[in-house]
């Protein structure tokens, strides 16, 4: 049996620690050493209820639940945790928020805790405890949890979606490699095209899809919805340039994005019928899980190779990347256990070995992560540990808050691009539509 | 002994004049009140509340999670210049209408059919049951594969039979969208339409029939002037709600395209959660689902008032 001492643990001396790598009975007597140790304190017989999103990559689930069941072991503090599609997290949590019961923890999108700011507990202390033991926060992550000077929630990590694509139709378009700014993009998608092997980006209300790349054009070219100042400032040359550019775009496209969710490009990638896409890693993994019973996903997995983003005129990456923020409602009766659990969760001994079972569809919000072996392994893993660094957050140079995650819930940028690029509207009217949708949210 | 000891006793309170807790207690009125009270009760809390909340929430700016102030008609007045409210308005007229009249057809056709005497009669009703019985949202998420832009069986059907060259862009082009999702909702509410039409044929009497035969009545007239007169009043039901359900549809609209292309699919009830329950307005949801009720209120008059006309049921011309 082995002798974990609470120091040895703590200190992470251990090869164990050192990757990251503790499982099973190593990790509950970490979870012990902890919790005597760490500055945060569950109540005696707390409860905690917590909703999170619904996995993508099991082995993930499995490495959070076993996190969880260590917590819980070591603290005494009942844990529920249960799962829901991404899109049914903030609904749910809204009304959560609303009536003042049922949750006391949500792990979701982005939008949660500036939907809410007045009903959660602060996560300052949490945040500072992490943030000076882990090298800092990455900036989106920060801004995306913050209000004023205070932490709505902690962002625990960042799906990050990038360039999907295949390496044989991108080299028979005439690309050595992928390109790295707007105009080459452009020109290897026409190029696809005329091959028979077309890119593809959702255009339909995709919540993470649309809004990713669709802001990354408009922000490319120096658009915002609002500027420094929370003033609507949409309409603009450079949105129109962004306009113009997104539906020469959109031509190269195979037929049907304007209807596709988050899951269509992925079906459709897998399908062999789509050649290059943004997306999660999970079409890699899938294809990677696929590849011992069928030598057709081997050949496809061989072949998928991401990308960092094109950069656009404005000379710098404009990601809007998927972060995921944990909050506690202040509502619930026990906040401290809830802020241990989130500092729990985010330290080095498990959060590494949780990145490493996420298998890259997960990146950290935390400097000290950045080495994580994840990104190492396998080479074609190395785009998504930028995904917190490269983005910015939602509400692009404006104030991150609940006005931003608004236009973004109402698919506003979105809706100007699809109504333009399928010619439901004019470039005018379709700017002018999302000029005033945003002016009445950001209405004083 | 006794007798006489109770006697002026029972003779005080016949005298005493009834209290107004007698009158509450024992009149047949007042009685009938407090058999109703838990019903209003339910009704209050369960249907007036909730309505009154949502009409007072459309008249602030409440958001989730924050307290809202009162602001007059603010968001029916940015409702009122809203493109995409009025473009959820059209969508979900043209889809109650298009809908629900295609349902009636079909759904009496089947009724029709199924009254008559044909083999394998019983399975043949559960068959057209199928569709009502299976979740709404499972069947959305059929539809949405069956007119996937790029793997419908439709489009590579047709492309097998070589009658099309390119995927059909079910989903993704507007005109389509809307074909698409009307034909999805009258999949599913058919059954309701032929069910209720059925049961209210089969209290049709065989010997008006048996009657209007031996008068030499043609098929047509037999339906014209004995089937659908004693049907009115069944009909006027089922049309009230199948009107009512598809005005109010969310789940198949949700499932299958979440409003899109464009908003081209955009109803009154998703678009009225999308802005208060995603975007985080209640008040303006608020504002949209209110604005639904004059719609609803319409269709149930047009039922109360037009379908049930006594006389009308009776197969006699209105005045």
């Amino acid at each position: 049996m082995q002798d974990f001492t609470r120091r040895v643990l703590l200190q992470g001396g251990t090869a164990l620690a050192a990757t990251g790598a503790l499982t099973g009975p190593a990790l509950l007597e970490f979870a012990k050493a902890w919790a005597q140790e760490a500055p945060f304190k569950a109540e005696p017989g707390a409860k905690l209820t917590l909703m999170r999103w619904k996995r993508f990559v099991p082995s993930e689930d499995e490495a959070f639940m076993q996190i969880v069941a260590a917590f819980k072991a070591a603290t005494g503090t009942e844990m529920n945790v249960f799962s829901e599609s991404f899109e049914d997290v903030q609904p749910k949590a809204s009304v959560a928020a609303n009536t003042g019961s049922g949750l006391d923890l949500v792990w979701g999108l982005h939008a949660l805790p500036q939907l809410f700011p007045t009903k959660v507990v602060k996560m300052n202390d949490v945040a500072d405890y992490l943030g000076k033991k882990y090298g800092g926060w990455a900036d989106a992550p920060e801004k995306t949890v913050k209000h004023g000077n205070d932490w709505l929630g902690i962002p625990i990590a960042t799906d990050g979606g990038y360039m999907t694509y295949r390496k044989s139709a991108v080299e028979k378009a005439g690309f050595k490699e992928f390109p790295k700014d707007f105009p080459g993009f452009l020109e290897m998608c026409k190029a696809l095209k005329k091959n028979n092997t077309p890119a593809g980006f959702a255009l339909g209300h995709a919540t993470g899809d649309a809004n990713a790349w669709l802001h990354w054009i408009l922000w490319g070219h120096g658009a915002y919805t609002v500027d420094q100042h929370d003033k609507v400032s949409i309409n603009s040359p450079e949105t129109f340039k962004a306009l113009d550019y997104c539906k020469t775009l959109s031509e190269t496209f195979i037929p049907g994005v304007a209807s596709w969710n988050d899951s269509s490009n992925n079906k459709a990638f897998l399908a062999g019928e789509l050649y290059c896409t943004s997306n999660g890693i999970s079409i890699y993994i899938a294809e990677k899980d696929a590849a011992a019973k069928d030598p057709k996903m081997k050949e496809l997995a061989d072949d998928t190779y991401h990308a960092l983003w094109p950069v656009g005129p404005v000379g710098k990456p404009t990601e809007q990347q998927l972060i995921m923020p944990m909050l506690a409602f202040n509502f619930t009766k026990y906040p401290n256990a809830a802020k241990a659990f989130i500092a729990f969760l985010m330290e080095k001994e498990q959060y590494g070995k949780w990145l490493e079972a996420s298998r890259g569809y997960l990146t950290q919000t935390l400097s000290a992560y950045d080495d994580a072996p994840i990104w190492k392994e396998d080479p074609k893993n190395w785009v998504f540990s930028q995904a917190s660094k490269r983005s910015l957050p939602i509400s692009g140079i404006g104030t991150p808050g609940e006005k931003a995650e608004e236009a973004i819930a109402n698919f506003i940028v979105v809706d100007m691009f699809a109504n333009y690029c399928t010619g439901a509207k004019d470039a005018k009217g379709a700017v002018a539509e999302a000029e005033r949708q945003l002016k009445r949210i950001y209405r004083t | 002994m006794a007798d006489l000891v109770l006697a002026p006793r029972r003779a005080r309170r016949e005298i005493r004049e009834a209290t107004t807790w007698d009158q509450l207690k024992h009149n047949r009125n007042w009685l009938g009140f407090w058999f109703m009270l838990p019903a209003m009760g339910f009704l209050i809390l369960f249907l007036a509340y909730p309505l009154g909340l949502g009409v007072w929430l459309s008249f602030t700016d409440t958001k989730i999670g924050q307290p809202g102030e009162f602001i007059d008609i603010g968001n029916y007045q940015w409702l009122w210049d809203d493109d995409v409210f009025w473009l959820s308005v059209f969508n979900t007229m043209l889809y109650t209408v298009v809908a629900s009249a295609i349902k009636f057809a079909v759904g009496l056709y089947l009724a029709l059919l199924l009254n008559e005497n044909l083999p394998f009669k019983a399975m043949l009703r559960a068959l057209v049951l199928i569709p009502f019985i299976v979740p709404t949202v499972l069947s959305a998420i059929a539809f949405w594969w069956i007119f996937d832009a790029q793997f419908s069986i439709i489009s590579w059907s047709l492309k097998h039979l070589g009658l099309i060259t390119h995927n059909i862009n079910f989903l993704g082009d507007t005109t389509w969208a809307r074909i698409c999702v009307i034909f999805a909702n009258i999949w599913r509410g058919v059954p309701f339409v032929a069910i209720t039409l059925l049961a209210g044929l089969q209290t049709v009497q065989p010997s008006l029939y048996e009657a209007a035969t031996l008068d030499g009545a043609s098929s047509w007239q037999r339906f014209r002037y004995i089937t659908y007169p004693l049907l009115t009043p069944i009909i006027a039901v089922v049309m009230t709600f199948s009107v009512l359900f598809t005005f109010t549809d969310f789940q198949l609209i949700w499932a299958m395209t979440r409003g899109g292309p464009v908003n081209a699919t955009q109803l009154m009830a998703t678009l009225s959660y999308q802005r208060a329950i995603i975007g985080g307005q209640l008040g303006e949801g608020a504002a949209i689902s209110t604005a639904m009720i004059p719609f609803l209120l319409a269709a149930i008059m047009i039922s109360w008032f037009g379908l049930q006309r006594r006389k009308w049921q009776q197969g006699e011309n209105n005045d």
